[in-house]
């Protein structure tokens, strides 16, 4: 894989920011979008734009194959046993509550346990804390390794014949672990739960096979894969979505509507009320395309050489702490330097056109844990090179003299 | 983009040496605010007797933006009215607006005059003057 050839695809890399080369250090918060989806988006409204499953005439027609040829490359994307199982959202975050929602209430009594872990980002922990207190179950941590790292005795301990939920993320936004979901599934499996996988992170950087990993839910955004923002997946297998009520009612997911009673459509329209997210489901089909064409186990070996080059520079910078583990296969490198807000280290990086996140990255339970009110983070992508980490390192050793 | 915009040589004396730092050892009127997209909180403590700010203190984490504006907000404002601080106040916010004001009473304020340049970081100047504000309408 050549990033300097996949660079040039993406045309809002080649600006400069503040007198400087743009350096894209934040593609965990959005990624960019390469031309093949602009191309897509520009090409659907130019020519096929229309409402989906209405029109008879032709435009309907080409807007209606646009957008179920997008669910079909999505279902292959990750490995899907139908595309009935692919629910278009809004993102990770609707997709996450339609579960804890649509899912949650129906199985949930007081007394039974969901079970997710401290590192969750907010659009995995809010939607669950809201369930145990409107159902009156109890919400439940696995505890965290002192390197950030979730150890399958811990799990072992965790999850009972009680718990009825598991809720993890597949990679963590802040600590960039790998957590193995897998694992976790047979052990929720094993007592009965279901599991559900927090995805915003690990599938726009490596391969997913929802079938192989056996979970019952996961949950993804588009944005963070190069497609346009507003579009998001919810994966469900077919027996549990066919099981629980939609939680939007009106426009596309209805069969037949009476006075008093009304009927929904079968999967996976039942849960996509209102007129859906066309653009943004071509967009990601468009996004899906070209990822694929490069290859996602090019693009992982990519960005895990990045990452370890990362951790190094990074790790020469004296008074910078890198959180979580030394050894780390995608490209999330949270930080701080020395005693500088990454409020301020932001802005001075900016200055030099590198753009990173500084915050709590909607992990406030994690930063707690990290002892840390905020952290800098770069998070890496396809597009980015070496000499990105270099202006990094550059930038924050001239960061460390400026607050001298 | 100058820095030096931002980060005057004002601002990083009040960061590194923060006036009124601390807490009352008393119930004196708090208030505590946050800002959620970027964490950093700020409790305010308000001596008010008389229609009179007497003193004021805070503590806090957050930005060298967020904790020099706190330090010079709680300078400014003691000894002022009710009336006075919240004047203060809104022509601090002007200033996040990019208009040029003086401040007489208190000039280093004026050194928070680049922040307009930076409007990501309006919300970090601006926090403590908001729990100033609620502090004053709590107590009227």
């Amino acid at each position: 894989m050549n990033a300097e050839l996949i660079r040039e695809q993406f045309p809002i890399l080649h600006q400069e920011i503040n007198g400087h080369p743009l350096v894209y250090l934040d593609s965990a918060a959005t990624s960019q979008k390469p031309r093949a989806v602009l191309d897509a988006l520009k090409h659907y409204y130019e020519w096929e734009n229309s409402n989906v499953h209405r029109g008879v005439h032709t435009l309907g027609s080409r807007a209606t194959d646009a957008y179920e040829g997008a669910r079909e490359k999505v279902a292959r994307f990750i490995s899907a046993a139908r595309t009935q199982e692919i629910i278009f959202t809004r993102g990770t975050t609707t997709s996450l509550n339609m579960v804890a929602s649509a899912y949650g209430p129906a199985v949930l009594q007081e007394g039974d346990e969901i079970v997710i872990t401290p590192m969750e980002h907010h659009s995995n922990l809010i939607p669950w804390q809201q369930l145990a207190i409107r159902t009156g179950a109890t919400l439940k941590y696995i505890p965290l390794q002192p390197d950030g790292n979730i150890a399958l005795e811990d799990a072992e301990k965790t999850i009972t014949d009680r718990t009825k939920i598991v809720s993890i993320a597949h990679v963590s936004n802040v600590l960039g672990v790998v957590n193995p979901v897998k694992e976790l599934a047979e052990i929720a499996h094993r007592h009965g739960a279901i599991m559900v996988i927090d995805g915003a992170q690990s599938t726009p950087h490596m391969k997913v096979n929802v079938q192989e990993l056996d979970c019952d839910f996961y949950a993804f955004s588009g944005h963070k894969m190069c497609a346009p923002t507003g579009i998001g997946v919810l994966y469900g297998k077919k027996h549990l979505l066919e099981s629980m009520e939609p939680i939007e009612f009106g426009g596309e997911m209805i069969d037949d509507v009476g006075l008093y009673e009304s009927t929904w459509k079968e999967l996976p329209w039942k849960f996509e009320g209102g007129t859906p997210i066309i653009a943004g489901a071509i967009g990601l089909g468009a996004a899906i395309d070209f990822l694929q064409e490069i290859g996602m186990d090019a693009i992982h070996q990519h960005e895990t050489k990045l990452a370890k080059y990362a951790t190094a520079r990074l790790s020469e910078i004296e008074g910078l702490t890198l959180y979580g583990p030394r050894e780390r296969e995608v490209g999330l490198l949270t930080f701080n330097l020395q005693d500088i807000h990454p409020h301020d280290v932001a802005t001075v990086l900016d200055a030099s056109g590198v753009a990173i996140r500084a915050g709590h990255h909607c992990c406030q339970p994690l930063m707690r844990w990290l002892e840390a009110s905020a952290t800098a983070r770069a998070s890496l992508y396809l597009y980015n090179t070496e000499q990105d980490i270099d202006r990094l390192a550059e930038a924050l050793v001239q960061t460390k003299e400026y607050f001298g | 983009m100058q820095l030096d915009d931002l980060y005057r040589r004002v601002i990083m004396d009040h960061y590194k040496n923060p006036r009124n730092r601390g807490k009352f050892d008393d119930d004196s009127l708090t208030v505590d605010l946050n800002n959620p997209t970027c964490g950093d909180r700020i409790s305010l403590q308000l001596k008010l007797e008389d229609g009179v700010v007497k003193d004021a203190r805070f503590n806090g984490e957050g930005c060298s933006i967020s904790m020099s504006s706190a330090s010079m907000m709680t300078e400014a404002v003691k000894g002022r009215t009710y009336a006075e601080a919240m004047d203060l106040a809104s022509r601090f916010s002007s200033l996040m607006q990019g208009e040029a004001v003086d401040f007489d009473e208190y000039e280093e304020l004026e050194a928070l005059s680049g922040v307009n340049k930076f409007p990501a970081r309006i919300k970090c100047a601006t926090l403590a003057w908001n729990a100033l504000k609620k502090g004053i309408h709590e107590e009227e």
